[in-house]
C-alpha cells in the first residue's frame, strides 16, 4: 500500500472519529453538567444527613435540587472572612481556590434553614495519603457546635483511608463536638489511639494513620478562614 | 476435446448464523479459554474494580461492549487497513469506543462514573481488547469477530463479577449495597445481636487489591483441577 493511501486513510479516519466524538460529547454535555451539580449538592448535604429528615441516598435528583433551592442560602467569603457580593457558593470550586495565593481565596458557606435553626455548612480541603481529601462541616447557630460532617477523597485505600467517606460511624463521631475550648479555637482533633478530650476530639481510623492525620490537619486549617465570619455572625 | 472445467473445490464452510462454531466462539472464552484465568490477560483491572459488585458489573458491561464492537469495526475495516499502521487504527477504534462508553456513563450514572472513570479510560490499554483485534478480528469475518469479542468480554466480566461478589460479601458484608452480614442494626444479620453469627467479623483484607489476586489464583486452581487440559497451556 502506498504512502499516499496510508496518509489519506489516516486523515479520513481521524476526521470521522473526531467529528463523531464531538457530537457525542456536545450532545451529552447538558446531562454531565446537571449530574455534576447534583453530585456536588448531594455531597454538601451529606454533612447534615441526619438533620434532613429524609434519606439522602434515596432522593431523586430533582428532589435534591429542590431541597437545595428552598432550604439553602449561599454566601461567599473572602480571605479575611468578609462576605463577597455577587458570587454564588455553589460556583466556588475548592480545588481551584487552593491553587490561588492565600489572600485571594474565596470560601463558600451554605446556610441551611432548618426547622431547628440555621446550620452553617463550610468546605474544607486537605491531603490524605494518596491524594486530596475534602469535607463539609456543618456548624450550629452557636458557631461552636459541629452538627455533622461528611468527607470525600480522590483515592484513599478502600477499607482503610476510604472509611472517612464510607464508614458512617466515623462521620457521626463529629456530631456534637465543639471547635472552641475556653474561647480558644481548637478545631476537632482526629486522634490515633482514641480521643481523650471527648468534646473536641474524635477517634482516628485504625490502619489509616496518614489519612486520619490528614483529616485532623484539614479540620484545623480548613475551619480557620471561617472564624472571622463566625465571630461576626455571633454578634448579630 | 471435451474439457471439463472443474471449478476449484474449496471446501466451503457452511455459513451459519449461529451454528456450532459461533457458539464455540461465544462460550469458549467464558470457560476454557477465559481471558483472565487461562490467557492471563487483564488481571490488573480485575484487581482494581472488584471491591464492590455494582462497579464491577458496569465495568463488565463496558468491556463487553468495547470488545464486541471494536472487533466488529476492525473486522469490517480489515481489508482496507494499511498493514503499517494497523495497530494505530486499532487503538483509535478502541479509544473511540471507550470514550463513547465513558461519556454515556457520565451522563446516565454519574456516581459510578465517578468511581470508575480512571478504569474505564484504562480499558483502552486492556490487553484483552487489542489482543482479540490482532488475533481474531484482523483475519475473520465481522459477525464471528463480533461474537468472539462478546465472548471474551463476557469471560472477563464473569471473573470480575465472581471476584466482586466474594469480595464485597466477605469484606463489607454486603452485595450491591444490600447489607447482609455485619455489625449494626441495618444489616440483615446483625453480628452484634445474633447468637449464631456473633463470632463473625468482616474481613478487611478482602477489600484490598491483594485479595483479588488470591481469589484469581483459587479460581485458576479450581478450573484447572476440573479440566486438566488447561494445565500449562498459557
Amino acid at each position: 500500500m502506498s504512502n499516499r493511501y496510508i496518509t489519506i486513510y489516516t486523515l479520513v479516519m481521524t476526521l470521522v472519529v473526531s467529528i463523531v466524538l464531538a457530537f457525542v460529547v456536545k450532545g451529552l454535555e447538558p446531562m454531565h453538567i446537571s449530574n455534576e451539580s447534583v453530585f456536588k449538592k448531594k455531597e454538601i448535604l451529606g454533612a447534615i444527613k441526619d438533620q434532613l429528615g429524609a434519606d439522602l441516598s434515596k432522593m431523586a435528583d430533582k428532589e435534591i435540587l429542590e431541597l437545595f433551592d428552598q432550604r439553602i442560602e449561599q454566601a461567599v467569603l473572602d480571605a479575611s472572612g468578609k462576605k463577597v457580593e455577587g458570587l454564588k457558593a455553589e460556583s466556588i470550586s475548592m480545588a481551584a481556590e487552593e491553587k490561588k495565593p492565600e489572600a485571594e481565596r474565596h470560601y463558600p458557606v451554605f446556610i441551611y434553614k432548618g426547622d431547628k435553626g440555621n446550620l452553617y455548612l463550610v468546605s474544607v480541603r486537605g491531603m490524605g495519603l494518596w491524594d486530596k481529601i475534602w469535607g463539609t462541616v456543618a456548624i450550629e447557630e452557636d458557631f461552636n457546635t459541629v452538627a455533622g460532617a461528611s468527607f470525600g477523597h480522590v483515592g484513599e485505600t478502600p477499607g482503610l483511608g476510604a472509611e472517612i467517606k464510607d464508614n458512617p460511624a466515623f462521620r457521626k463521631q463529629f456530631q456534637g463536638k465543639t471547635i472552641f475550648k475556653d474561647g480558644q479555637y481548637v478545631s476537632v482533633g482526629v486522634i490515633k489511639g482514641g480521643a481523650r478530650d471527648k468534646e473536641h476530639q474524635v477517634d482516628a481510623i485504625s490502619g489509616a494513620t496518614i489519612t486520619s492525620r490528614g483529616v485532623n490537619e484539614m479540620m484545623e486549617r480548613g475551619l480557620r478562614p471561617y472564624l472571622p465570619y463566625f465571630e461576626e455572625m455571633k454578634k448579630k | 476435446m471435451a474439457e471439463t472445467i472443474v471449478s476449484p473445490v474449496v471446501e466451503q464452510e457452511k455459513e451459519e448464523w449461529f451454528g456450532k462454531k459461533e457458539r464455540k466462539l461465544l462460550v469458549d472464552p467464558i470457560n476454557n479459554d477465559n481471558p483472565v484465568t487461562v490467557q492471563i490477560l487483564g488481571v490488573c483491572s480485575a484487581l482494581a474494580v472488584t471491591t464492590m459488585v455494582e462497579p464491577a458489573l458496569i465495568m463488565a458491561i463496558s468491556v463487553v461492549l468495547v470488545t464486541g464492537f471494536s472487533n466488529l469495526v476492525i473486522s469490517l475495516l480489515r481489508k482496507g487497513i494499511p498493514k503499517q499502521i494497523r495497530m494505530i487504527v486499532q487503538l483509535v477504534v478502541i479509544a473511540f469506543l471507550v470514550t463513547v462508553v465513558e461519556q454515556v456513563l457520565k451522563a446516565y450514572n454519574y456516581e459510578v462514573w465517578n468511581k470508575l472513570s480512571v478504569f474505564i479510560g484504562l480499558i483502552i490499554t486492556n490487553c484483552i481488547v487489542m489482543g482479540r483485534l490482532e488475533a481474531y478480528a484482523m483475519a475473520n469475518k465481522p459477525w464471528r469477530s463480533f461474537l468472539d469479542g462478546l465472548g471474551n468480554g463476557a469471560g472477563y466480566g464473569l471473573i470480575l463479577i465472581i471476584l466482586a461478589v466474594i469480595r464485597e460479601l466477605t469484606g463489607k458484608g454486603a452485595i450491591m449495597g444490600l447489607r447482609i452480614i455485619g455489625p449494626g442494626a441495618d444489616y440483615l444479620i446483625d453480628t452484634q445481636t445474633s447468637a449464631v453469627f456473633g463470632w463473625y467479623q468482616p474481613n478487611g483484607l478482602m477489600v484490598l487489591p491483594a485479595s483479588a489476586l488470591f481469589l484469581v489464583g483459587i479460581i485458576i486452581w479450581i478450573q484447572r483441577a476440573r479440566n486438566r487440559k488447561l494445565i500449562d497451556v498459557s
